[in-house]
């Protein structure tokens, strides 16, 4: 059986990514997730790997573009203000074809802001966030284990697509401290044709994101749109208590594990809502959230932020159910409680009329 | 090979590390000249398939046009942090940038003063034309005072821009830095210095000695509307006047030296 | 299962002062239910409050995954000075548990609709153990042997794994702390 430990959140992610065979990190500090960059500079020696403190966090997101360009896995993390700095690199890691893993334990903002847990970036991570048309898988953690399994997950994901993954926790995620299962991963990595090793032997391989000749940049955009197509399959989240919901509340990450004990609450006080909880969040899993919609007629969008991801679960509900939300700016982390209230408002207004399709 | 053809030796030609294509730079732009050097020197290591080069954002981004060897473009400024993670996960590869005065003492600053500074063991090689090219001849932190450029069509005012940088003498302060030298290719004298510090910027890095930066001075007759000919005139008068020429730090000499 | 339906859920909030060893409690506490085989939570609280008044943390174990990390109105809170038993003391419920550190809390300030409320002199029992800065272990002591989930020697075993070998050498007097707060709010004791 593996080995179980009571780790913070952010030493689950540093865990995670070297027994995923990550070798080389860059990073530059900030609270709240200064953890990794600690674990990875003790640790990364240890495996024959490199952590380097780097001056910005732009130059650590271009030594990841660097050394991920040879075909190594490489990490690099940081919170909200920090990957702000580091969407330029992004936009390029994803034009040229690079895969990396970016991890954002997000603080609140905007500007400085806070390092109060906030969802606010939520935009930002599935939107691309720097400049161009294109997309970063994000994958959204709820307890350490899932730091730990979701950092290992994205390694392949991010060499499958060649494309950087984007793990968003925030602050309560890095901070919190669980038990977590090491469960030692067993996949063997793929053979990259494409790193730049020397042309020993071979023709010489370019990584670049500048297509000037005609017709060459739209070529490649699509190429690229192809690959965000195909990334529709990587679809997860989670389901919780949600078969006879009359009311389905959806969140990600921190709220919504917090939303397991309000379910557990509103259910023990006889009202039948339940949880999706989309864990990758790009792709966005919109066919489960439409489902849910049709199924059960009434959905609820819960929030750290004044209200993102409940314009995809718009979308995706297609008119199928209207969806309420509950949002508010990071300061304070809610309660099960005080969730419960704000869910058993909409179930009152609506009395749980849902399930009528 | 036939009788009937007389002997010939064939004293000059491309370096296997170039590719055989047309140029495209502009006619008396010095970027052929620096290029043909970069790819002797690549030859005469033998590291033509043992080498990583890093492009950066400018005249220089087509790299890996003329260039037949892996290439991975950086975002502008960003060659020294790229060539940073290239090194690091790959110590044992050769690994150079090529970069603007625009790339590199502009945006680019913070990047190579720390990769100057943490001791990089990659070779630099800086070409400062005094002006941004690529983008049409706008000022360049290197563009000397009182020179026309499209954003300073009176000639660059000291007062209103700050004097020119002299990245040279700035890297040779720090203690990270092993070599530094600025070069120009603008005579058969300075062509032959040129390509001896280049040598040595190659040897530093092959050797593990640290790192290495060598800045060319460099023409621009488009952005300097000039002709050819006055241009090249220009840099060894104007612009080596303000960026002297000469090795401004070579470590490995200075301690053979102290040994003796 | 719900909330309420599951017996083996216990949740608590930990506070006191910077530097009285509330987030150490809070840490072995998580330690030991998890050597025990629970799912558990701790989440320290830091921030601006770390520099003000109280520095707190909450402990949530279960046999069930943990959902939420953090309680509004706890089963439990372990108070350790003043600020702290009047901040938390009147959230803990009403059928819940209330430890406050009678050596610096008065039992005229402590407030709370809790049925059980225990005055545990921890300085006098640390000083009896041998070190009167181990005040905390005597309220992690009575603290395991009140909820219910663990008992203090299986807090007791996880010392050796739970404390940095650097403090190894105070495992003796840890024990004997922890044991004192135990046996102080066992009845019959």
């Amino acid at each position: 059986m593996a080995k179980r430990v009571l780790v913070k959140g952010n030493e689950a992610v540093a865990m995670g990514a070297i027994a995923a065979g990550c070798r080389y990190y860059f990073g530059y500090p900030i609270t709240p997730q200064n953890e990794i960059p600690e674990y990875m500079s003790a640790h990364l020696p240890e495996v024959g790997g490199v952590f380097l403190q780097a001056e910005s966090e732009i130059a650590s997101i271009n030594m990841l573009l660097g050394a991920a360009a040879t075909g190594a896995r490489v990490m690099t993390s940081s919170s909200s203000p920090g990957i702000s700095l580091k969407q330029e690199g992004i936009s390029y890691l994803c034009g040229s074809e690079i895969p990396g893993v970016i991890v954002n334990m997000s603080r609140s903002g905007p500007g400085l802001g806070g390092i109060h847990p906030s969802q606010g970036d939520y935009f930002q991570a599935t939107r691309g966030g720097g400049h161009g048309d294109y997309r970063t898988l994000v994958l959204a953690p709820s307890t350490a284990q899932e730091n730990y399994d979701l950092t290992m997950l994205a390694f392949d994901l991010a060499d499958k697509y060649r494309n950087p993954v984007m793990i968003l926790g925030d602050a309560l995620l890095g901070g919190i401290k669980e038990p977590v299962k090491l469960t030692p991963y067993k996949k063997q990595p793929p053979a990259k044709d494409w790193a730049l090793t020397g042309c020993e032997g071979r023709g010489q391989r370019i990584l670049k994101s500048l297509y000037l000749s005609e017709g060459e940049l739209t070529k490649q955009n699509w190429k690229l749109w192809k690959k965000y197509q195909a990334m529709a399959k990587e679809v997860r989240y989670e389901l919780y208590r949600a078969e006879d919901a009359k009311l389905i509340l959806v969140a990600f990450g921190s709220v919504g594990r917090i939303l397991k004990t309000t379910v557990d609450i509103l259910r023990d006080k006889g009202r039948q809502v339940g949880l999706l909880r989309p864990v990758t969040l790009y792709p966005f899993p919109a066919k489960a959230v439409r489902e849910a919609a049709v199924r059960c007629g009434r959905l609820m969008v819960l929030e750290l932020n004044t209200g993102q991801m409940v314009e995809d679960v718009r979308l995706a509900a297609d008119c199928q159910a209207p969806v309420d939300f509950y949002g508010r700016p990071p300061g304070s982390i809610p309660t099960p409680d005080e969730l419960a209230m704000e869910v058993d408002k909409v179930w009152r207004k609506t009395a749980g009329k849902g399930g009528a399709k | 090979m036939s009788k009937a053809q007389p002997k010939m030796k064939q004293v000059f030609d491309r370096p296997r590390s170039l590719k055989d294509v047309p140029w495209h730079f502009c006619p008396g732009c010095h970027h052929g000249v620096i290029h043909r050097l970069v790819g002797e020197q690549l030859d005469a290591f033998g590291l033509r398939e043992k080498t990583v080069g890093v492009a950066s954002v400018g005249c220089s981004v087509f790299l890996y046009d003329y260039f037949d060897l892996d290439v991975v473009e950086s975002p502008h400024g960003r060659a020294a942090a790229v060539a940073t993670g290239v090194k690091r996960a790959r110590p044992d590869r050769f690994v150079f940038t090529y970069q603007g005065d625009g790339d590199l003492a502009a945006i680019g600053t913070a990047e190579i003063v720390h990769a100057a500074n943490r001791g990089e063991k990659i070779t630099v090689v800086f070409v400062n034309n005094a002006v941004f090219g690529m983008t049409g001849g706008q000022m360049a932190p290197t563009t000397l005072e009182g020179q026309v450029t499209t954003t300073t069509p009176r000639g660059r005012d000291i007062e209103l821009a700050g004097p020119p940088i002299r990245i040279s003498e700035m890297l040779s302060t720090l203690d990270g830095a092993s070599y530094v030298a600025r070069v120009a290719v603008d005579n058969i004298k300075n062509l032959k210095k040129a390509k001896a510090a280049l040598k040595r910027a190659f040897e530093y890095q092959v050797n593990g000695w640290g790192f290495s930066f060598v800045e060319f001075l460099s023409s621009c007759p488009t952005n300097w509307h000039m002709p050819p000919e006055a241009a090249n005139e220009r840099v060894g008068k104007e612009m080596a006047h303000f960026f002297p020429l000469g090795v401004y730090k070579d470590i490995k000499a200075a301690r053979d030296e102290a040994a003796e | 299962m719900t909330r309420s339906a599951n017996p083996m859920y216990f949740d608590t909030i930990i506070a006191g002062f910077g530097g009285q060893g509330v987030m150490l409690m809070g840490n072995m506490l998580a330690y030991a239910a998890m050597e025990a085989g629970k799912q558990v939570t701790y989440m320290p609280v830091y921030g601006v409050e770390m520099r003000g008044g109280t520095a707190n943390c909450t402990v949530v174990i279960s046999d069930r995954p943990v959902g939420s990390p953090i309680v509004h109105e706890p089963m439990c809170a372990v108070v350790l000075n003043r600020p702290s038993a009047e901040r938390f003391g009147p959230r803990v419920r009403k059928n819940g548990l209330l430890l406050v550190n009678a050596s610096l809390i008065a039992k005229d300030q402590v407030s709370t609709r809790a049925k059980r409320v225990y005055h545990v002199p921890s300085l006098e029992l640390a000083t009896e153990a041998g070190n009167p800065r181990l005040g905390n272990m005597v309220m992690l002591g009575a603290l395991a042997q009140l909820s219910g989930l663990l008992t203090v020697e299986q807090v007791v075993k996880s010392l050796p794994k739970a404390l940095d070998t650097r403090y190894h050498k105070l495992i003796p007097a840890n024990s004997a702390a922890l044991r004192l707060g135990a046996r102080f709010v066992s009845p019959g004791s």
